[in-house]
């Protein structure tokens, strides 16, 4: 029995059913294509650094281990190598850096925020934004002819004075060492805390500074009890970016920190960094000591992007507070 | 056209419990006094000539279609308009027969409070945003103490008084203005001022408020902005209405809202415009 | 006024006051920057400085004719390598891409942004010129142009995002192909905010140094193609200034003022005059 059927003229092809060259004949295919592969290669070129990195300090980390973060010797004749002087110079160095350029870049981020008129704030942030792109090694050129003569000459004997009796401030004046690399890292810092600061507090709404007002607070009071800490997890964000950048910094503190694998509890000392280290000695060397470098490249790149990482999570923070979500 | 109001405003309106009207008052039931305000924002005029006055242990309300000027003349009266540039003022405005324009304005501001149109606590605890007045200002009492004593003001402190630790965010949006009231009331000020209180609340917080402000007339002054005439009616004892930063009426509440003397007046109660 | 008043009003007008101090001493900083560059350097800028190779060692005089042709090649290279990526890039990004690719890529950009100079230095190292046995140009140019790619690639991203949807419906209405669209409407609608952007990043990279340190290292005289070490202003700024010569010093002081004027012009022109108020990335 013939079963009656209907022959429904062919509808033409679905979407999904269209064969992938067809799809390529269209330019919007190959467009999607060819600017994917742009995309992919960014997340392809990190993937590789991170890999590379790790195939590159293999030597270094088999034979060492963890306790390559505590060695103090760094013997390349030997082969035995340990970061602690470098993870030391880079600590003191960015958290000095970092305790002259918070309460100064704060300040300024207030004084822009709260009390300069908008053309004004908006000029001043101008010029901050220019000075963030000063580049490392100009800093590190004013840092070898200026700051490093003037610390020796008088910063330093003027500390050595004053407060010598203290161990921060034991040994000869150099010029150069721990102190000068932070004060060079403040200036160097300061702009990101400011920027990012000066964006967080002018984003606190404007009802919690009047309503600190109303109750009878001076400027000061309710810029500092209620707009600073209602910013407050916008600004410590902009602390961790100034530190991630301070950590990362090779030229300046190359130029003025002295170069001498040294931990030393005085301030005035010279000393060194990790990231100076692989600037002066990567060219030079092979194998172990070469792995050793890497790695300790593999540890700038871990802080940095976990300081990085935090940074960001809490400028995300600040933006949703006041939908309820926290109380200082 | 002039701020014409009858009947005669500045210092002489008669307190509501005298039936005809035209007795001079004494200064002394004055808690305010507003002579000849002009304000200007930028060249922008925006409030001509007012004159009126705040009776102390009453609620006065100012009402008016938006953009009257009424927040703008709320605002004065504790010189918060000072905290935005481009503003000037012109005329005298007496606090106890002092001008609040020459006296230091962060004294002014304890004994002449605010309330705002959103709900503002601070990212502080419940006890910490009450407590925040007093600590600046000092206190009297102990600070715990003048805490429980301005939220039970406020209506608040049997809502909350297990939770004082709490962020002040958990609490719902009427609350948090209760909250915000209780803060202000904190630091025990003279006069209150509310700027459109219930404008972001639903009718029960509004409710409860309208209930609350009616109460803490014994405690001090209350000076009110609402764009709804209903609760104008419901809670004050004098009511104001500007029209395009001008004073176009002032009456006790009943009068007003019966029997208008300005057509304008009557216009906008009977919802003609809004 | 009671005493305690008297106290907060002081205690309030002084913090400020300060606040304006450190305001006007971070700015400073920048003026005290050009100056000293200015006077310690303004002098040494002279023709001889622009079209001379550097003397050898020891003897006074010479240029930096070299260094500067250099930095020139290798912004080249880092732009054919940086531009291109990030630009279409940013264009998947915000065009095609759903937001789970678009996760993955502007993790792994922001990943990349954060990665020290130094560090990504150490990568060129290894795979450019370790296994050439030999420094050169191209591998320079290969780090500086890493660096670039995570800024044109936001920055094209955030720009291309920021143009009304009403664009792209309207010349998709009237029959145009997503790419036509792409390149003829959204594209020049944005292309003020990623010129700003793409400029921005040549005037950072063109600072940079300590990826140069192990890629392109220097050289004391010309560097003709790709294949070779090269001179460029910072490594000659760095070099200069480490030495022992007072000549070189003076040197370093005219190639920092002159590479700081060239990154400043830039940074001005791009935020001031192509930007136009439109929201400028940070670096």
């Amino acid at each position: 029995m013939a079963t009656s059927t209907t022959t429904v003229p062919n509808a033409g092809p679905t979407a999904g059913s269209r064969s992938f060259l067809s799809r390529l004949r269209n330019g919007d295919e190959i467009a999607r294509i060819i600017t994917f592969l742009f995309a992919a290669s960014v997340v392809i070129l990190t993937v590789l650094i991170v890999l590379q990195l790790w195939h590159d300090s293999s030597l270094s980390r088999s034979k060492f281990g963890w306790s390559f973060f505590v060695k103090r010797v760094w013997d390349p004749t030997n082969d035995d190598f340990g970061a602690l002087a470098f993870v030391y110079g880079t600590l003191v160095t960015s958290s000095i850096g970092l305790l002259l350029a918070v309460p100064f870049g704060l300040g300024a981020a207030i004084f822009l925020a709260e009390l300069a008129p908008q053309k004004i704030s908006d000029t001043l942030q101008f010029f901050i934004d220019l000075l963030a792109a000063v580049p490392s090694v100009i800093y590190g050129l004013l840092g070898i002819f200026i700051v490093v003569p003037l610390m020796r000459e008088y910063v330093q004997p003027a500390l050595k004075g004053t407060l010598g009796f203290l161990p921060l401030f034991q040994g000869p004046p150099f010029g150069i060492g721990f102190l000068t690399a932070g004060i060079v890292l403040a200036i160097m810092v300061i702009p990101y805390i400011i920027s990012v600061s000066r964006e967080v507090l002018m984003s606190v709404p404007r009802d919690q500074r009047e309503a600190a007002l109303a109750l009878g607070s001076t400027r000061w009071e309710s810029t500092w009890k209620i707009v600073v800490p209602f910013a407050r997890s916008g600004i410590m964000g902009s602390i961790f970016l100034a530190l991630a950048r301070a950590l990362g910094e090779t030229m300046a503190v190359t130029m003025v920190i002295g170069n001498t694998p040294t931990i030393s509890a005085s301030l005035l000392s010279p000393g060194y960094s990790i990231a100076a280290v692989i600037a002066n000695d990567l060219p030079e060397a092979s194998g172990i000591y070469l792995h050793a470098l890497v790695e300790l490249g593999l540890v700038l790149f871990a802080f940095t992007f976990l300081l990085n990482g935090f940074a960001r999570l809490l400028l995300v923070l600040t933006t949703q507070k006041g939908s309820g979500m926290g109380h200082v | 056209m002039h701020a014409s109001v009858r009947p005669a405003v500045s210092v002489n309106v008669n307190p509501p419990t005298v039936t005809s009207g035209r007795e001079a008052a004494t200064p002394a039931s004055m808690r305010m006094n507003i002579n000849k305000l002009n304000f200007f924002y930028g060249q922008k005029q925006t409030l001509f000539d007012i004159n009126l006055g705040i009776a102390t242990s009453k609620v006065t309300a100012l009402i008016g279609p938006s953009g009257c000027g009424k927040s703008t003349l709320l605002r004065t009266f504790n010189r918060m308009h000072e905290t935005v540039r481009g503003t000037r003022l012109q005329g005298e405005i007496l606090l106890d027969g002092q001008n609040i324009l020459s006296q230091d304005v962060t004294l002014l501001r304890r004994r002449v409070g605010m309330v705002f149109q959103r709900p503002n606590p601070f990212p502080k605890s419940i006890f910490d945003n009450v407590a925040y007045g007093l600590r600046i200002n000092g206190s009297k009492l102990p600070i715990a103490e003048a805490v429980e004593k301005s939220l039970r003001h406020a209506a608040l402190w049997d809502e909350v008084k297990d939770h004082l630790h709490k962020s002040a965010y958990e609490l719902s949006g009427g609350q948090q203005q209760r909250l915000c009231i209780a803060r202000g009331l904190a630091v025990e000020p003279e006069v209150l001022l509310l700027d459109e209180p219930c404008s972001a609340l639903d009718p029960i917080s509004t409710a409860k408020i309208e209930e609350l402000l009616v109460q803490l007339k014994d405690l001090c002054t209350i000076a009110i902005v609402t764009h709804n005439m209903q609760q104008a009616a419901r809670v004050s004892d004098y009511t104001a209405f500007l029209l395009m930063g001008q004073l176009v009426e002032f009456s006790p509440t009943p009068q007003m809202f019966t029997t208008p003397s300005d057509p304008r007046t009557e216009a906008y109660i009977t919802g003609r415009f809004g | 006024m009671n005493p305690r008043l008297r106290w907060r009003k002081f205690v309030s007008n002084f913090m400020l006051t300060l606040t304006g101090v450190c305001a006007a001493v971070a700015v400073s900083a920048l003026f005290f920057i050009l100056g000293y560059l200015v006077y310690h350097g303004g002098t040494s800028i002279n023709w001889d400085f622009f079209t001379k190779l550097p003397a050898p060692v020891g003897e006074t005089g010479g240029g930096m004719a070299n260094a500067i042709v250099g930095s020139a090649k290798l912004l080249l290279l880092a732009s054919l390598i940086g531009i291109p990526i990030g630009f279409f890039g940013g264009i998947y990004m915000a065009e095609f891409s759903n937001s789970s690719v678009a996760f993955v890529v502007r993790f792994a950009a922001d990943l990349l942004n954060g990665v020290p100079s130094i560090v990504i230095g150490i990568f060129a190292y290894t795979i450019a010129v370790l296994p050439f046995k030999h420094f050169s140009t191209w591998s320079g140019g290969l780090a500086l142009g890493f660096m670039m790619i995570p800024i044109t690639l936001r920055s094209t991203e955030e720009f291309l995002h920021a143009v009304p949807r009403a664009l792209r419906e309207g010349s998709m209405a009237l029959g145009a192909s997503r790419w036509r669209t792409i390149m003829s409407v959204v594209v020049p609608a944005a292309y003020r905010g990623i010129m700003t952007a793409i400029l921005l990043a040549l005037a950072r990279v063109a600072g940079e140094t300590a990826p140069l340190l192990f890629t392109a290292l220097g050289n004391r005289y010309w560097s003709p193609g790709w294949n070779q070490p090269t001179a460029s202003l910072p490594a000659m700024i760095y070099s200069y200034a480490l030495s022992a010569f007072e000549d070189w010093h003076r040197q370093a002081w005219a190639a920092g003022l002159v590479l700081l004027a060239l990154i400043l012009i830039v940074n001005i022109f791009a935020r001031v005059i192509l930007a136009r108020g439109a929201a400028v990335p940070r670096s």
